[in-house]
């Protein structure tokens, strides 16, 4: 059962290139180089120093904030720099990078799971999911503690778990259901214990008929907790069903709003390769340190799990790929995928596919002839073509009205325009500079805020000085008013007893110089002012 | 019913008046023109414009006494929204003032300062800490990147650095009019 949303391509798969044969595993890399945001939301610290020794699964870099995910040594060694090295970014620029240099003995921290999961507290379990580094799989690399944390007031329905998988050339998660088809199934129980979710849907495409069989066969086979009840579901194979809205309003109906979440609608979503590493960290203890990577582009393509770190040229060398200027090397998929310049790039969580390529042809831009073929195919219902115009001129304001943040790059639009306008990249230019804009606006308000402080300060600071002085004045002038009442004070007790006798003269006045003395004090004090 | 007719549009009248005196009675206290500027502007507090500082600027502006092109760190965006707030024409930077540079933080060599406090006194944003005889520091965070701390600094201790860029920050470029047929890149 499912309804269809409306847009999308049907698009060559290219799948058997890589997804006929058994995954490998690939070497341990001289180099690790690994990265320390590899997901959304805070940057982690190192937690380990140059020279220091690190076991395989020791947790290298983490950080106190919630929305952030732990990362972790692949391999046993020695870290040998932190610095900044060239990621997977469209921008080619460089981020901080703990590199360290591999022993070959694997050797383990010590490290331990349960499959009794239930003994432990809902809280423990997103702990512990937290501290293994697992982030969503599916290549938008969120932090599953996070997902697993709805806010109190919202009840998750519905867990639904995406193997629609439905990019071109990419098979890690088809490879990864009919090898692992139990684990994954544990780890979504796992995920719909600490939920409380009692129904699970997983989202198929139906060009992966054995992956569907496996699962349902290990469905049969698995113990799972009674009251959960699971559907297998097949959808069409349209790209790109894989898309979380699309995926969920093609299995339950339900449409996400813009600027919602899932989980206002009591939906979550998780990719099934997240499930397997949420089954690894609770019931093997094991960290996220490796993945399921397709390797493919060429004639022969392979899935290989890889350790987080390894850097693309060491991947290429294992499965005898050479890339020349002829190709282009792109990490992802040939619609989302980050085009790389470089192979000393490292593997990171997100790295599902590494595609090789024939470069394409440069086609020359054409103006746009309105054809609307980009607003058919677009899966969100966008107007791609306005979207377009309104990026061009840098009208920012009307294009957010026509909900550009809606617009999940997916890339159909592109695709189909006969005039080659690269339309996405116009898309992404847009968000980017609305997204500066919105933080230059922050820092100017901030800095306004500082100078308004800095002006109050100042004016401040001046009134307290005027009031001192004023202060100082007025005690310095009841002195002098004091000074001048004692001495005609007493030159009226001079100038009395002198009728009388002169020895009380003496007696009251005994030191003129110091009656001297004490009237020029204010004249003192004045030349101090 | 007529009655309650009357009463009604005279209700409305008078309150239209009412409204109408309020807008013309206050509209010159709150000046909501100048903190539009102001609001456009960077922020930066460099005096650059010849004015003591962005908001003082805004106000010239607002009376007509300045153009909308003196603002070097604004540069073409400042003069551009400025522009279209106040319905005139773009016109370019007038580089008197100063050329549109990188964005720029303040960074003291801590090994030479005296602790001065001259900088201190100069910074528009209270952005550098420090006491009489201590070593200064500046929050990066916080520097607007003015250089008005540079001139006053007997040792010449302080420099400006031009921001590295973050990968957080990057911005994808205006496309150009080639592409390939990859559709996300
Ligand atoms: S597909 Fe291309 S040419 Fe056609 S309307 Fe869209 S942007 Fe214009
Ligand atoms: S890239 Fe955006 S605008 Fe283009 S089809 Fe996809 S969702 Fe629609
Ligand atoms: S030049 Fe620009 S940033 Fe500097 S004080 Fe004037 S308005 Fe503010």
């Amino acid at each position: 059962m499912h309804t269809m949303w409306s847009g999308g391509l049907k698009l060559k798969g290219y799948k058997t290139i890589s997804n006929q044969q058994k995954s490998i595993t690939a070497p341990i890399p001289n180099t690790l180089i690994i990265p320390l945001q590899q997901h959304i939301g805070q940057l982690t610290h190192p937690v380990v120093q140059v020279g220091d020794k690190v076991k395989k699964g020791q947790c290298i870099a983490q950080s106190k904030h919630f929305i952030s995910a732990a990362v972790h040594a692949s391999s046993s060694g020695t870290v040998t720099a932190i610095e900044n090295h060239p990621v997977a970014h469209p921008s080619q620029l460089a981020t901080p990078c703990i590199i360290i240099k591999t022993d070959g003995k694997e050797e383990w921290i010590t490290h331990h799971g349960t499959s009794n999961y239930q003994q432990l507290s809902r809280a423990e379990l997103r702990d512990r999911i937290g501290k293994a580094g697992i982030v969503g799989l599916g290549g938008a690399v969120f932090p599953t503690q996070v997902k697993l944390t709805p806010p109190s007031d919202t009840r998750i329905t519905t867990l639904i778990l995406n193997g629609a998988e439905c990019e071109p050339y990419i098979t890690c998660d088809d490879r990864l259901m009919r090898e692992q088809a139990s684990e994954i199934l544990q780890g979504m129980a796992i995920i719909a214990y600490i939920l409380k979710v009692p129904h699970v849907i997983i989202g198929i495409e139906d060009n992966k008929p054995q992956a569907y069989q496996t699962l349902q066969h290990a469905l049969s086979q698995t113990a799972l907790f009674p009251q959960l009840n699971v559907e297998i579901i097949q959808v069409p194979t349209i790209y790109p069903a894989g898309g979380e809205k699309q995926l969920i309003y093609t299995l339950t109906g339900k449409k996400i709003p813009s600027y919602e979440l899932p989980a206002q609608q009591g939906i979550v979503c998780h990719n099934v390769a997240t499930c397997f590493s949420v089954y690894e960290a609770i019931v093997k203890g094991i960290p996220l340190i490796s993945r399921l990577v397709t390797v493919t582009g060429q004639k022969q393509g392979f899935n290989v799990r890889t350790l987080i770190g390894t850097p693309i040229q060491d991947l290429l060398d294992y499965v005898a790929y050479h890339p020349t200027i002829k190709h282009t090397l792109i990490m992802g998929g040939p619609m989302m995928g980050t085009a790389l310049s470089n192979t000393r790039i490292p593997i990171v969580k997100a790295s599902n596919c590494i595609l090789l390529q024939d470069t394409p042809p440069f086609e020359q831009t054409m103006p746009c002839i309105r054809c609307a073929q980009c607003s058919h195919v677009c899966p969100v219902n966008l107007l791609p073509q306005q979207l377009y115009w309104y990026a061009r001129s840098k009208e920012f304001d009307k294009i957010q009205d026509i909900h550009l943040f809606d617009c999940i790059e997916c890339g159909c639009c592109s695709y189909v325009c006969p005039s080659h306008i690269p339309l996405v990249h116009y898309y992404r230019y847009a968000k980017t500079e609305i997204w500066n804009k919105e933080k230059q606006k922050q820092k100017a308000d901030l800095a306004r805020t500082r100078h308004e402080f800095h002006l109050f300060r100042l004016e401040r600071e001046k009134k307290e000085k005027a009031e001192r002085h004023k202060k100082k004045k007025t005690t310095l002038n009841k002195t002098k008013t004091d000074a001048i009442q004692a001495a005609l004070q007493r030159t009226k007790a001079k100038k009395q007893p002198t009728n009388n006798s002169d020895k009380n003269t003496m007696q009251n006045d005994p030191n003129p110089t110091d009656s001297h003395s004490q009237v020029s004090t204010p004249d003192k004090d004045k030349s101090l002012l | 019913m007529l009655n309650v007719l009357f009463v009604l549009s005279g209700l409305t009248l008078a309150f239209g008046m009412l409204l109408g005196y309020a807008a013309v009675r206050f509209k010159v206290e709150s000046s909501p023109i100048v903190e539009q500027i102001d609001a456009l502007l960077p922020q930066t507090q460099c005096g650059q414009c010849n004015y003591a500082g962005c908001h003082p600027y805004a106000q010239a502006i607002a009376k007509n006494e300045a153009d909308i092109n003196q603002c070097p760190p604004g540069g073409e965006a400042t003069i551009q929204a400025l522009a279209e707030l106040l319905d005139r024409e773009i016109i370019p930077l007038n580089e008197e003032h100063g050329r549109h540079d990188l964005p720029k933080v303040a960074i003291i060599d801590e090994q030479t300062c005296i602790g001065c406090t001259l900088c201190i006194q100069a910074c528009p944003v209270d952005a550098i800490l420090g006491a009489a005889k201590q070593m200064h520091t500046v929050i990066t965070n916080e520097c607007t990147g003015c250089e008005l701390c540079l001139p006053p600094c007997p040792v010449d201790c302080i420099r400006m650095e031009t921001t590295t860029e973050d990968i957080e920050d990057w911005r994808w470029p205006y496309p150009n009019t080639y592409t390939t047929t990859l559709p996300g890149s």
